[in-house]
């Protein structure tokens, strides 16, 4: 494998047509830009859990943890907490982020912990073979509910906004240039970065004629304006159609999580000094 | 045998745990080893709680049924544990709000005179103790000062006006005094240890009983530069433990059964990914919420099949503190340097029980790695070798990528379906597993008291050792400990049991569970003492249990 092109030699498996590739494309690109920026490759750490999209840890020539269904976040928690310096990026499905693993998702938006989350998100379960998630609209037909769906899916933005995320930013995998430039912004952002990129499954899901009608991106928005990202945020449901904004709702700055653990570790004699001094109190 | 054996009680609330600390300090000041028993339903205030006390010449871990001293806050307290009371047994008691035979303390009104909160009726208590078991006053003044972090002045004046109106009635006498040492519970020997062991961050969700042990590293965490973080949950738990393992970080987590539940994804992830990560998994009845502040010996099966797969993993389950901080230390070493998850299997009675603990009994501050990466060629953080381990290497390192992975994997850490790579991958695992075996065994896995010769031996584990010895002792019986329960120390069990014609198993669970895995090694076991009512062996009730076996 040759690390200019970041590329393994693990065969790809995406069905053609697939998002992810787009994901693949732009993460590469902002990866290769950064490092020729000065950004040492090694630093770079990527976890995902587990769907079509987490083939992206075999797929990308850089340091992984290829999780499990939903732990993302807490692996990748757990990275930034073993090591501030690391960039640590995130890839993980809708049914990963917003159904099996929710709750990091909430707890690591609260900490505001220095990660880039990019959600593939193409509202359906592709590797199970087409089941519902939590963005799929109401009514949707999947495996598990031939008859549709009958309950409504749940804006993400709105509920990571909730929570505390810092960075919040939507894309669309056939806006390219977008999604690459949304990506690198996140990484930038010293804390909680989210990206919800809508995608297509080529098998299962493939909304993009209505994606292509309805998408528009920002402008003229303050991201640092809390209302106003969340009105924006609000704007469409992913049940019903509606004007979908692409771009960056919100970013701000706040003490993220892992700085707040910066330790320089104890040599054995420092913590034997520690144990017999502590003992010799107790 | 000089031994005295004291019980504080009152309602959850009225510091008794504190009251008990206290108790054994002064115990210790007056030459003796001590012994802490603490017994609380699952509540915060109200309810009944208490602490047993017992101070003997040597080290103990087991309480006697008899007390000498019953102290009562309350008259629940004198109605459950009178039946305890030993022949010239004495009731120290606030008058004011119980009645009975013994001292009593008018408690309500010197609190009052010196204007002390309610708290204060436990120093009130002890002074009475104190007085009456004929401990000076000096000796209880410098307890209480050294134990009492808040209103010492208001909590002596207290203490003076009972002791100064009191006179002793049943001497507890002193005996020549060695080093004063730290009395300390299961929990924060663990912690010792495993801060012995180069822990550089622990994380936990609170859960009884090893919510103490997050709380004594959180408490003690700038002193030893050391990560605790509390996340939302088991799960997160597991997996933040494992990302911090890969990102560098020597890691521990606590937990109980029920979070151990939430666990066993992340915990198989460790065994397939080739993660450290050490667990200490305080046992407490079951099934599911159960007796939550009660004791027991039921995940020892648990614990060695938990997560989906097969893969390598160490349990060891010691039977004190002392056992507790040197077993912590090891299942850290071994951890890091085999790759694996390690368990510290305590209960309840080792990790919130409490005696007088030995600092030299601290191991080393050695912490061993795994083999490192050599830096030549292409680095695969899963390379093939003879005994299964592969170099470890956290990022970030030039040039090199670190892959580590859930599925089934090649050499470099990328997804793989190729039947000849998946039997390797499995059969790394086992080469893996040998070799901790191997090591495990040059360890004294299995530990052995009373005469070698006897025909007769107690099979036992974790909690249940110490009262064992004590017991066996009068018999001329031989105890048999397994520490390391995995892997399974065949061999040296074997060699331990050699002579012996009769085994008898004595567990708190209701399957016998080390005797079921003693049996699937072809180890006879011949008798079974089980207890499961969450309550630890007393040495009278095991006594009687023994005699009616070895009869």
């Amino acid at each position: 494998m040759t690390r200019t092109t970041l590329i393994t030699d693990a065969r790809n498996t995406w069905c053609p047509g697939c998002g992810n590739f787009s994901i693949q494309h732009a993460l590469k690109a902002v990866l290769l830009e950064m490092v020729s920026e000065g950004l040492p490759l090694e630093q770079v750490v990527l976890v995902t859990g587990i769907g079509c999209h987490a083939k992206m840890a075999d797929y990308l020539d850089v340091n992984s943890f290829y999780s499990i269904h939903g732990r993302v976040m807490p692996v990748a928690t757990g990275i930034a907490l073993a090591n501030p310096d690391l960039t640590v990026i995130c890839c993980a499905g809708d049914g990963d982020a917003y159904a099996e693993g929710l709750d990091h998702l909430i707890f690591a938006a609260k900490r505001n912990i220095n990660l880039t989350v990019i959600i593939h998100n193409n509202r359906v379960y592709g590797l199970t073979t087409g089941q519902y998630t939590p963005t799929s609209p109401l009514g949707f037909r999947g495996r598990s509910t031939p008859r549709g769906t009958v309950e409504k899916a749940f804006n993400p933005l709105e509920l990571v906004l909730a929570s505390g995320g810092t960075f919040l930013a939507r894309g669309y995998t056939r806006k390219q240039p977008m999604v690459r430039a949304l990506i690198r912004e996140a990484i930038r952002h010293r804390g909680f970065s989210f990206i919800d990129v809508l995608q297509i499954c080529a098998t299962y899901n493939d909304p993009h004629e209505m994606y292509d009608r309805l998408t528009y991106s920002l402008e003229g928005h303050d991201p640092g304006d809390f209302d106003a990202a969340c009105r924006k945020i609000r704007e469409w449901d992913y049940n019903r159609e509606a004007p979908i904004a692409l771009g960056t709702f919100y970013s701000v700055e706040e003490p993220s999580f892992e700085e707040r653990f910066r330790r320089t570790p104890q040599s054995p004699a420092e913590r034997e000094a520690a144990i017999r001094a502590h003992l010799e109190e107790t | 045998m000089t031994e005295w054996s004291v019980l504080i009680g009152g309602r959850a609330g009225e510091g008794l745990n504190k009251a008990g600390m206290i108790l054994c300090h002064l115990l210790q000041e007056r030459g003796y080893h001590v012994y802490l028993y603490y017994d609380y339903p699952s509540l915060i205030r109200g309810g009944h709680n208490f602490s047993l006390i017992r101070a003997v010449e040597r080290p103990v871990f087991a309480h006697r049924d008899r007390v000498d001293y019953l102290l009562a806050l309350n008259q629940e307290t004198v109605e459950r544990h009178r039946w305890r009371l030993a022949e010239g047994g004495v009731i120290v008691f606030d008058a004011s709000a119980v009645r009975a035979e013994g001292v009593g303390l008018p408690l309500q009104t010197i609190l009052r005179e010196v204007q002390a909160p309610d708290i204060a009726r436990n120093t009130g208590i002890i002074a009475g103790f104190s007085c009456a078991a004929g401990i000076p006053w000096e000796t209880m003044e410098q307890v209480l000062e050294r134990e009492i972090p808040r209103g010492i002045e208001t909590n002596l004046a207290v203490a003076r006006k009972v002791y100064g109106a009191g006179c002793t009635l049943r001497q507890i006498p002193e005996l020549p005094r060695g080093r004063r040492h730290p009395i300390l519970t299961g929990n924060e020997a663990t912690g010792i240890g495993l801060l012995a062991g180069g822990l550089s961050s622990f994380i936990a969700y609170p859960m009884t009983p090893t919510s103490n042990l997050l709380h004594f590293l959180a408490e003690h965490a700038d002193r030893y530069r050391l990560k605790v973080v509390h996340p939302e949950n088991e799960i997160a738990v597991m997996l933040m433990a494992l990302g911090a393992a890969y990102g560098g970080e020597r890691v521990a987590v606590g937990t109980s059964g029920g979070g151990f539940c939430l666990m066993t994804e992340g915990l198989s992830l460790a065994g397939m990914a080739e993660i450290p990560v050490v667990i200490v998994l305080g046992q407490r009845p079951g099934p599911s919420t159960g007796l939550p502040t009660y004791s027991c010996q039921t995940e020892l099966s648990f614990a060695i099949s938990a997560g989906q797969g097969e893969f390598p993993r160490l349990v060891v389950a010691p039977a004190n503190p002392a056992q507790a901080c040197r077993w912590s230390t090891t299942a850290l070493n071994l951890a890091w340097r085999y790759q694996v998850p390690a368990f510290v299997l305590v209960d309840k009675n080792v990790a919130e029980g409490a005696a007088d603990f030995d600092p030299g009994g601290v191991p080393a501050v050695a912490p061993r790695e795994s083999v490192r990466w050599d830096g030549t060629g292409t680095y695969g953080r899963y390379a093939g070798t003879d005994d299964g381990i592969s170099p470890w290497l956290s990022p970030p390192s030039p040039g090199q990528t670190v892959k580590v992975n859930s599925y089934t994997h090649d050499e470099l850490g990328i997804s793989t379906e190729d039947p000849l790579l998946t039997v390797r991958l499995q059969e790394k695992l086992q080469r893996k597993g040998a070799a901790l075996a191997a090591e495990v065994g040059r360890l004294q896995p299995v530990l052995s008291t009373g005469p070698a010769d006897a025909r007769t031996v107690l099979l036992t584990w974790g909690s249940c050792t110490d009262p064992c010895i004590e017991v066996a002792g009068e018999h001329g019986l031989r105890v048999v400990q397994p520490v390391v329960l995995w892997p399974f120390p065949a061999e040296a069990l074997r060699a331990a049991l050699s002579g012996a014609d009769r085994v008898v198993a004595v567990e708190q669970n209701t399957t016998a569970q080390l005797a079921r895995l003693a049996a699937a090694e072809g180890i006879a076991v011949h008798g079974r003492i089980l207890k499961y009512d969450g309550r630890p062996f007393s040495l009278e009730d095991l006594e009687a249990r023994v005699r009616e076996v070895v009869a």
